[in-house]
């Protein structure tokens, strides 16, 4: 209940039928910091992912979002686009899911949706071209521009989105979650098939996030490489609990976490360890 | 693409040249099929007799020449196809040539828009031009009323008809029962339409797909079954006469003597109404152009593509998909409103078999055909469409088997219709169309 | 209760042609993901192949009903089945791996193609026959002088379906075929990298539902009696809601679906108004697509993000 927790997840569960793909987990995600969920493959990060962005209603637990102002959203009780629209929490996928027929300018206009929805006067203002609307449809392109360059994307701001390279298109997609204005952005795996050279880039990318925008980032990541320049904490998870927590040094230092990644038994890891690998 | 490559083909074999040998043998396989299908429903004839007993009588002539038909048919179709290669096959065509047809593209729609303007115009006797023209002018606006439904949003509607019934039903009876005038009765109708929109829109938003599509088809068959059995109301299958006829801001297009002949001081003819009706439509069909360019580049217009791209992705993006499907069931089924309110004032007399299922595949084989989400690419359909069934009007009973026929050929030629790239609604620097292959239909 | 228990049969009846149409839809959209349009009036054009078969059996002089069953059956399920071939062979396999739309607009159009072929080739008044199966048996005379009937047709028509249903469940869960169809169904890709003939398992399935369509035909002309070249298309629809009623996918779903659209529709008709009985078909299936879009025997379909 720390002030600086903008995220505080509550013995979150989630249940599919008989499974359990999450179990009573627990964590706080620092305000202006970046927080990593780390875990083998299936140990349910997509899961949380999706609890905390609505897609997936939680069987229990709490998902408290604190504002800068201190105002307090349970987001367990909004559902979809309604996360995004009130709780200001931003997303991207694993699976990268861009409108590729539009361009990338338009992709970060849609963003704006909710903005410019009330600027052009639910639609009547715009119908008629009204100066208010043509001020703040400007405002909204200089934005989308202005990202556009950040990611090094302003010659191909009228590509169309599917038509990017792969690389490009992870930085488009967090762009466009950036252009909706989030207090906390979460991102599924935002380096997978990424080179080490774009990696680097992104590293880069989403600490000037952190950094100019005072967004709260939560991130699932597999490139460890990445996890550990850029996270200020590490919660690491398997099979749908927390195994451990605690900075990316004292996280990767730990036995268990070696074991879940292994797959090894504890005291084997141990073991493995001890041998001064 | 490869995919689509291979599966166009029968079997592997067929990737090489084949010879005469092989032709023949694929026309003969027809033939044989075709002679099997037909054997009964061709080669025999049944009626009722005059004492109402069924007979029946061979007409082995027209079922041998049926099978001539397949069999040679086949021929050319094979013959065809080694001149034009496997379909899905991608040309190359040369830059000048490609440069050469976007200016020819640009210029299609001002010179098309220039040329309709003028029709009443060059065709000023020509009655049945001026009728088909008027005809034409309202499937498209029922285009472009749809294509905002299926071609922006990607939500499949079959039963868009039911809307164009709304709109001529409403007019009808609020003119005729209460005598209010078309020009208040065209808002009252498209309102109408929107409400009925959304009224479907709501319980559908769930669906996905083929069962939306379904699902808004049987809604159009429940309106029409509601008109033709809610006699007290709508005079069921008899339908509606004495709609009255549109005036021009209350002065009638009559022969009397405050008829617009009369003010004006010029002879009375009845082409005056064909034209007043004609600019009518065309105003109507522009006003539903215009409106749509302008949502378009609106974050409306933006969130219904978006919505046709991913739908998921919307909502991540905190876009409300719901009221987003709603305006857009509510835009496309107003536009189907007025053009039902044109209808009923253009023919005086509307029944329930103006409204059938096959009207709403009409249209909207007219937005797939046209390119989904391109408004000349309808605008382009709907006179090929309309124009084509009047060109087989002379075949009477065989124009819808033709029509038929046309819309799986047009399909299987063009899956993607006429027009195949989008428009982006905003630019930093080059205005670039994109390739439909990347566009989603939606799953709506 | 005599009326009710009259309408029950009459319902049931009803409930297995459309049950058998309603197959057609489910296996199609199983295997290719499509309503196929035309199943409808592929339903029209057996009923249609039986009538013309039935009247030249009949002026040959063959007089044994059950060989002239035998014989209508059979021809109508052989001809029909080339029908579906042909549909899926013209209009669908061109475009299996093309946009969405355009499939269900070539079906729609293969749709009109039927429905105006029949037209043209056999004409459009309503083909009447004189009853072909007569007699019955009385279960229930009550006192009010009603009686409960069950006509000879009436069980020729279940029974049939009962047993096509039965040969039918054994084809798809015993038979090469069968696992074929259901490896289609689960992924084409991979079936056919395993060395399923994909485009042959497609073609079985759409002759295998137009043979139970042209089932479905014949048994309308028995029992109502009456051909013409319209009937498909509503019929078509009920099938569908049918399918979709029971779960589209599940074959027994889609026999459950038809037994209850027909029942409702019976109902409805008896005990309210016969006008509005397509009505409350097609309002049947909104609701069923709001309230239970799986069907009630359906695989329920989780959304992936």
């Amino acid at each position: 209940m720390s002030g600086d927790h903008i995220l505080s997840v509550d013995r979150l569960s989630m249940r599919f039928g008989g499974i359990v793909a999450v179990n009573e987990l627990s964590f706080d995600a620092e305000r202006r910091k970046i927080t990593a969920l780390i875990g083998p493959n299936g140990a349910g990060k997509t899961t949380v992912f999706n609890c905390i962005t609505g897609f997936y209603k939680p069987t229990s637990g709490v998902l408290r979002l604190t504002h800068d102002d201190g105002h307090i959203i349970q987001l367990e009780r909004l559902n979809d686009f309604r996360i995004s629209k009130l709780a200001r929490v931003a997303r991207t996928f694993q699976n990268i899911r861009l409108f590729p027929g539009m361009t990338a300018l338009e992709n970060l206009m849609v963003a704006q949706h909710n903005a410019l929805m009330r600027a052009s006067g639910l639609t009547f203002l715009g119908l008629i071209g009204a100066p208010s609307w043509r001020v703040a449809e400007q405002a909204a392109i200089d934005l989308a521009r202005t990202w556009l360059e950040r990611i090094g994307l302003l010659d191909r701001a009228d590509d169309a989105a599917g038509n990017l390279p792969y690389g490009d298109q992870r930085r488009l997609e967090i762009a466009r979650a950036m252009c909706t204005d989030p207090a906390l952005l979460c991102l599924d795996e935002p380096a997978a098939g990424l080179n080490a050279r774009e990696s680097a880039g992104l590293s880069e990318l989403l600490l000037s996030i952190r950094s100019d925008h005072g967004t709260s980032i939560l991130l699932i990541e597999h490139d460890m490489s990445v996890v550990m320049e850029i996270s200020d904490h590490v919660v690491v998870m398997d099979y749908g609990v927390k195994i451990a927590e605690g900075t990316p040094q004292h996280v990767r230092d730990d036995p268990r976490v070696i074991a879940a990644y292994l797959g090894a038994d504890e005291e084997e890891a141990i073991a493995v360890m001890e041998r001064g690998t | 693409m490869a995919g689509r490559v291979s599966a166009t083909l029968a079997s592997p074999q067929d990737s090489r040249v084949p010879g005469i040998a092989f032709i023949f043998k694929k026309a003969l396989i027809s033939a044989l099929v075709a002679l099997v299908l037909f054997s009964l429903m061709i080669g025999v004839r049944t009626d009722a007799g005059p004492d109402g007993q069924l007979t029946y009588w061979t007409r082995f002539g027209d079922l041998a020449a049926m099978v001539a038909t397949v069999f040679g048919g086949s021929i050319v179709v094979e013959l065809l196809r080694q001149w034009w290669g496997p379909v899905g096959t991608v040309r190359v065509v040369p830059a000048s040539v490609q440069s050469g047809l976007s200016l020819a593209g640009r210029l299609v729609a001002p010179v098309l828009l220039v040329f309709t303007f003028l029709v009443p115009v060059i065709f000023y006797n020509e009655r049945y031009i001026l009728d088909l023209a008027i005809l034409v002018l309202t499937y498209v606006m029922l285009g472009w009323g749809l294509n905002v439904v299926v071609g922006l949003a990607g939500l499949l509607d079959l039963g868009y008809v039911a809307f164009y019934a709304v709109g001529a039903y409403s007019y009808a009876l609020l003119a005729t029962n209460f005598g209010l005038s078309f020009w208040v009765c065209l808002p009252l109708a498209g309102i109408l339409a929107a409400f009925w929109g959304v009224l479907l829109g709501f319980p559908v938003l769930r669906l996905r797909g083929d069962y939306l599509a379904i699902v808004t088809l049987a809604f159009g068959e429940i309106i029409r079954l509601v008109i033709i059995n809610w006699q007290s109301l709508t005079g069921g299958p008899n339908g509606i006469t004495g709609i009255p006829r549109p005036t021009l801001f209350g002065i009638p297009l009559s022969p009397g003597e405050d008829g617009l002949a009369a003010r004006l001081g010029i002879e009375f003819s009845p082409t005056h109404r064909i034209v007043f009706l004609f600019y009518l439509i065309l105003a109507l069909a522009l006003l539903t152009n215009w409106v749509t360019i302008r949502l378009r580049r609106l974050p409306i217009g933006r969130a219904w593509e978006a919505l046709r791209e991913d739908e998921i992705a919307c909502r991540a993006l905190g876009i409300n998909t719901t009221t987003t499907k709603l305006t857009a069931f509510a835009t496309g089924a107003m536009f189907g409103g007025f053009a039902g309110a044109f209808f009923a004032t253009r023919q005086g007399f509307i029944s329930p078999e103006s409204f059938t299922f096959h009207e709403s595949a009409l249209v909207l084989a007219i937005v797939v055909l046209g390119g989904m989400g391109s408004q000349l690419g309808v605008a382009l359909a709907a006179l090929a469409m309309i124009g084509g069934f009047e060109l087989f009007r002379g075949l009477d009973q065989y124009r819808m088997l033709v029509f038929g026929m046309a819309m799986v050929l047009l399909m299987i030629w063009r899956p993607r219709g006429l027009i195949g790239h989008r428009a982006p609604t905003v630019f930093l620097r080059h205005n670039q169309a994109i390739s439909a292959d990347l566009v989603n239909e939606g799953r709506g | 209760m005599d009326y009710f228990a009259q309408q029950l049969i009459n319902g049931l009846v009803l409930g297995s042609i459309y049950g058998l149409i309603a197959i057609g839809y489910t296996m199609v959209y199983g295997i290719v993901g499509m309503i196929n349009f035309a199943h409808g009036d592929i339903f029209m054009i057996g009923g249609f192949i039986a009538l013309i078969t039935f009247l030249i059996l009949v002026s040959f002089g063959l007089t044994a009903i059950p060989l002239i069953l035998l014989i209508v059956l059979l021809v109508s399920m052989a001809i029909t089945a080339l029908y579906g071939w042909t549909v899926e062979r013209i209009a669908y396999r061109p475009l299996r791996h093309s946009f969405r739309l355009a499939p269900m607009l070539s079906a729609i159009g293969m749709s009109f193609v039927l429905i105006n072929f029949s037209q043209v080739a056999q004409g459009a008044r309503v083909k009447p026959v004189p009853p072909i199966i007569t007699g019955g048996y009385t279960l229930y005379e009550g006192a009010g002088g009603f009686v409960v009937q069950l006509s000879n047709i009436q069980i020729i028509v279940v029974v049939t379906t009962v047993v096509l249903l039965g040969l039918f469940t054994w084809l798809v869960s015993s038979t090469r075929l069968g696992r074929d169809m259901r490896a289609c169904e689960q992924d084409q890709t991979m079936a056919s990298l395993l060395g399923v003939d994909v485009d042959r398992t497609i073609s079985m399935t759409f002759v295998i539902g137009a043979a139970l369509a042209a089932v479905a035909g014949m048994m309308y002309l028995l029992y109502y009696g009456l051909v013409d070249f319209f009937m498909g298309f509503v019929a078509g629809i009920k099938a569908f809601t049918a399918a979709v009623l029971g779960g589209i996918g599940s074959l027994p779903g889609a026999m459950l679906g038809g037994l209850l659209i027909g029942l409702i529709e019976t109902m409805w008709s008896a005990y309210f108004s016969v006008e509005y009985k397509d009505v409350a078909a097609f309002s049947i299936l909104i609701v069923v697509l709001i309230f239970l879009p799986t069907g009630l025997l359906g695989r329920p379909e989780v959304e992936k993000v």
